[in-house]
């Protein structure tokens, strides 16, 4: 399979008031095209900061690059001027949030916003830039096909309403037909239905499964529940405390995960399914990332902790086909040979 | 259940009290880091300072203390800086320095009593129309709309006018033009402090309207009235000279910044120094103070933290 | 027989709409529309349901922070919505309410210490010495270190503010806690252990709680009696198990399939509902649900009001498709 997007080690800094916080130390991720890769972790953890880097949205400072690569269609993300990434974001790597309400000008009507980003993308300039009356006939048009096939009823109506005439979950998909509307390679969903009602929610994950089976689209989403990344994603990858612990297909996390922060995460969460006995408890606590713990930062947590564990970093390595961990407990079958380390999934 | 142990020390006074400052002196040094990385806010801040510190050590430090209010000395009039007078002398012969110095104990005076006595009336009624809302709400808030309705100069003026001239009316009047801007300030943030929820834990846990008044809304109006009051003590002052330079404030021989600049005015371009030392003072003082209250304003908004 | 602690009957919150020179329409937000249901003493009671269903207001009509427009709320066979002021702050002492955004739900000016104290000075009287070993106490029920009882809230985890919380509402030894979203604003891996906290707490204090959320996962974890409520009524009831395994109400079933499970095996089909739910302003006639039903038999469903059905096994459904043939 193609790779479409490659993050090469990635390493973080945030600048605190208390010291600087290593978010992420080292992140190798791995999108082919039409793929699904589900990005799972709890709060804290660095999901929302690895959808961020890769579109570079993060402040910077208090931000910082450390050191690392960001692989799009042969460029390297984090090298580029911010006016290629203009010609990027939004166009072949476009990226819908949790709250849609803070993306949609409430000033302005939907087919205000959805033609000026249609028109933008057609024109190659930054957004605002009014088109011709031919040219905004025709967008209006698009405009009216992209609702529909968010599945928004009577789009050609509903058109000329204000983000607040809109439900929650019709402004999601609203954002969803932006993010759309010029065929991006990518679509980085972050947190896209937390805010939304289980229904709802429901139909959301339906329509973004429906538009990768229809458009080929890859997709990186990014959430804390695993049941949300369970219904759209083909392929996980479990984050934590800035380090990715285990990558592998759906089938593979569920039904035989390595790594002892996957089990013990999968043991302590609540499944809607008949309650047998109670739930199991990670002890500790979420690690300080100001002075993380040495070696393995799930060290001080994990019930199957060994002394190497505390001393060295482990690495990220392939141990099963297309099952990533990064874990002592287990070595790489061919790691005696300089197997390289990253590879296609 | 743990068995208060006598030795134990968290229960020795010091210790309990210290533990309950720890998170106001975590706070304290989280805002002082976050002030001073605008230089900007350090600069108002180190302005402020300064005038803080003349006001209060003013009388120790003057070179001419009969030149305060009386003393006249037809030979040294106009003279210009020199080593004896940094400022140089006024009409009369009055050391300009020693009065510039006096003037900004008198201004931080002035602006006190004014912002004082406005958020006295202003802060309660804001609280109580925002809490109580209905027709209270809209009575307190009609009037006070209509007082800011006025401009603030153009009010002070009418009011001054219709008591007559000097520096004790000058800061009744200013006090009035001031204190409808804190009741709007504290009723808006009284209502959206009403929707929260810790004040429907309140009520939950049977608070009174009253405890809930003080206990719950008031401390948390605390930081936008401090962001204001030392945005206000600048122009408050300036509003005070405002009125001595148009005559109807401070009296002379007060030696007040706005007075002091009105007759000097007489006095451009060849004797400068009289208008110009208390108007550098005036700059000085109130820029501190706008730039003290936007630092303030950035610390204090929770966004700005990390 | 167990008594019923806590019951409410034909409850109804109406909100009026502000209009302004333009009239027309209905005036009224129906948020809650004839709920009745009763609590046992030391049951698990979860109010099931979306946005504009309706729940937290019923949990705020309970506690009479908000005045209902109609019905009636009993407290040990007493109607509380004709309590006095004074008849009502005795009453708080025994019903008290965990809510549900752990970071607004504490005074951000005060300490740990001052919130959980506050309804100990205004109940008891306490002060001093007394005060400071009761404080003590409750925040060592809910896992709580002296460390963190002079902190303030942005000092604290979601988790430790959750049970400042709790610590507060246990200060008065309620008899039921109605707890609100608990658990929506923690890790997901901490969730569980907040239920399971709250599960024996529940035992060695004698609680009785009532649970609100949107979390079908939670409840079916917490809870042993489940209502679903659905635009302001309570459209399936009984108990937990046997609702959430073989739900009777269309929209139970939408709902049940509706939550996505952290497993390898996923569904092939779900139930998808079309569209929007309604506001609570326009509140479809006949069956609410109709609208967006997909086992709408008919006229039926758009004109009548289904009435309430019960079955053998204490469960009870509002639909046209188990009505009772007359």
């Amino acid at each position: 399979m193609e790779r479409l997007l490659e993050i090469k080690d990635l390493k973080i800094e945030f600048d605190t008031f208390e010291g600087v916080s290593h978010v992420l130390e080292g992140i190798n991720l791995t999108l082919g095209r039409g793929d699904t890769l589900g990005l799972v972790g709890e709060t804290g953890c660095g999901k929302s900061i690895t959808a961020k880097a890769i579109l570079r949205l993060l402040p910077i400072p208090p931000a910082r690059i450390v050191s690392g690569e960001i692989l799009f269609e042969g460029g390297d993300l984090l090298k580029k001027s911010e006016e290629e990434m203009k010609k990027i974001r939004g166009r072949r790597i476009a990226m819908v949030f949790q709250d849609p309400m803070t993306f949609l000008n409430p000033l302005f009507t939907i087919e205000e916003q959805l033609v000026d980003v249609i028109l933008a993308h057609e024109r190659g300039d930054g957004p605002g830039v009014q088109g011709e009356r031919l040219d905004r006939k025709r967008a209006v048009e698009k405009a009216i096909e992209l609702l529909s096939e968010v599945k928004i009823p009577q789009p050609e109506m509903r058109i000329k309403s204000y983000p607040h005439e809109f439900s929650g979950g019709m402004r999601q998909r609203v954002l969803i037909a932006m993010a759309l509307s010029s065929s991006p390679q990518i679509l980085i969903a972050d947190e896209p239905t937390t805010a939304l009602d289980v229904t709802i929610q429901a139909q959301i994950l339906h329509l973004i499964r429906h538009l990768v089976q229809t458009h080929g689209h890859s997709v990186l989403l990014v959430s804390h529940d695993l049941g949300v990344v369970a219904r759209v994603c083909k392929r996980i990858a479990v984050m934590y405390a800035g380090i990715i612990v285990e990558s592998c297909s759906t089938a593979q996390l569920f039904r035989r995960p390595y790594h002892p922060y996957t089990k013990g995460l999968l043991n302590s969460i609540l499944t809607f399914s008949k309650r047998e006995g109670e739930a199991q408890v990670i002890k500790g606590m979420i690690p300080d990332l100001i002075q993380p713990p040495p070696g393995c930062r799930f060290h001080p947590r994990c019930l199957e902790a060994m002394g190497v564990c505390e001393k060295e970093e482990p690495h990220f390595q392939e141990i099963e086909e297309g099952h990533w961990v990064s874990c002592h407990l287990y070595k790489s079958p061919s790691s005696p040979l300089g197997f390289e380390s990253y590879r296609l999934f | 259940m743990n068995s208060t142990n006598p030795t134990n020390p968290i229960n020795s006074t010091w210790t309990r009290w210290k533990r309950e400052r720890e998170s106001q002196i975590r706070s304290l040094k989280l805002t002082v880091y976050t002030l001073s990385r605008s230089p900007l806010s350090v600069i108002g801040f180190c302005f402020v300072l300064v005038f803080l510190v003349i006001a209060l050590i003013g009388p120790w430090i003057i070179t001419y203390p009969g030149d305060i209010k009386g003393a006249i000395h037809m030979d040294q009039k106009l003279r210009p800086p020199s080593p004896s007078h940094p400022f140089g002398t006024d009409e009369v012969g009055r050391d300009i320095y020693s009065r510039v110095i006096i003037g900004t104990g008198l201004s931080l005076q002035i602006g006190l009593i004014i912002i004082f006595v406005a958020m006295g009336i202003g802060v309660p009624l804001g609280i109580i129309a925002g809490y109580f809302g209905g027709w209270v709400n809209e009575f307190i808030m009609r009037i006070t709309d209509i007082f800011l309705s006025i401009p603030g100069l153009l009010l002070a003026l009418a009011i001054v006018g219709a008591l007559g001239p000097g520096i004790k009316n000058a800061m009744l009047a200013l006090s009035i033009v001031w204190w409808p801007g804190y009741v709007r300030l504290v009723q808006g943030k009284t209502l959206s402090l009403r929707e929260e929820s810790f004040v429907e834990a309140a009520k939950s846990i049977g608070a009174s309207k009253l405890r809930i008044v003080f206990n719950h809304i008031l401390p948390n109006c605390t930081s936008p009235i401090i962001v204001k009051a030392s945005m206000d003590m600048g122009m408050a002052i300036l509003f005070a000279a405002n009125l001595g330079f148009i005559g109807v404030g401070a009296q002379p021989p007060i030696p007040e910044w706005g007075a002091m600049i009105s007759t000097g005015r007489n006095y451009l371009p060849d004797h400068w120094w009289m208008a110009t030392f208390p108007g550098l003072a005036i700059l000085i003082t109130v820029l501190g103070f706008n730039l003290l209250g936007d630092g303030l304003r950035d610390v204090l908004d929770p966004q700005s933290r990390i | 027989m167990i008594a019923r602690l806590l019951e409410l009957k034909n409850l109804k919150k109406y909100f009026p709409l502000k209009r302004g020179i333009f009239k027309g329409g209905n005036g009224y937000v129906r948020a809650v529309d004839g709920i009745s249901f009763f609590i046992k003493e030391g049951n698990s009671f979860g109010l099931v349901g979306e946005s504009g269903s309706g729940k937290t207001t019923v949990a705020r009509t309970i506690l009479r922070l908000i005045e209902p427009t109609e019905g009636e709320i009993l407290w040990g066979g007493k109607d509380i919505c004709k309590f006095s002021e004074s008849e009502m702050q005795e009453l708080r002492k025994n019903m008290q309410m965990i809510f549900q955004d752990p970071h607004s739900s504490l005074n951000p000016r005060k300490t740990a210490f001052k919130s959980v104290a506050e309804p100990l000075t205004i109940h008891e009287g306490m002060r001093g010495r007394k005060l400071r070993e009761g404080v003590e106490e409750l925040l060592e029920i809910v896992g709580l270190k002296r460390e963190h009882m002079f902190r303030y809230p942005h000092e604290l985890s979601g988790g430790q503010k959750q049970r400042v919380g709790i610590a507060r509402a246990l200060s008065l030894h309620p008899k039921l806690l109605i707890l609100d979203e608990p658990t929506s604003a923690l890790d997901v891996s901490v969730q569980a252990q907040m239920l399971n906290f709250l599960e024996s707490l529940q035992k060695k204090m004698s609680l009785t709680y009532l649970f609100i959320s949107h979390n079908l996962a939670v409840i079916r974890y917490a809870c042993d009696t489940v209502a679903v409520m659905y635009l302001g009524r309570i459209i399936e009831m009984g108990e937990t198990e046997c609702i959430f395994s073989s739900p009777r109400h269309p929209y139970t079933k939408a709902l049940v399939s509706a939550v996505p499970l952290p497993q390898a095996e996923q569904p092939d089909k779900i139930v998808l509902l079309e569209g929007d739910i309604p506001s609570a302003t326009h509140i479809p006639s006949g069956c609410r649900f109709h609208t967006r039903c997909p086992e709408k038999i008919g006229a039926i469903c758009e004109e009548d009001e289904p009435t309430t059905r019960y079955f053998s096994d204490g469960s009870q459904v509002d639909c046209h498709l188990y009505q009772e043939q007359s």
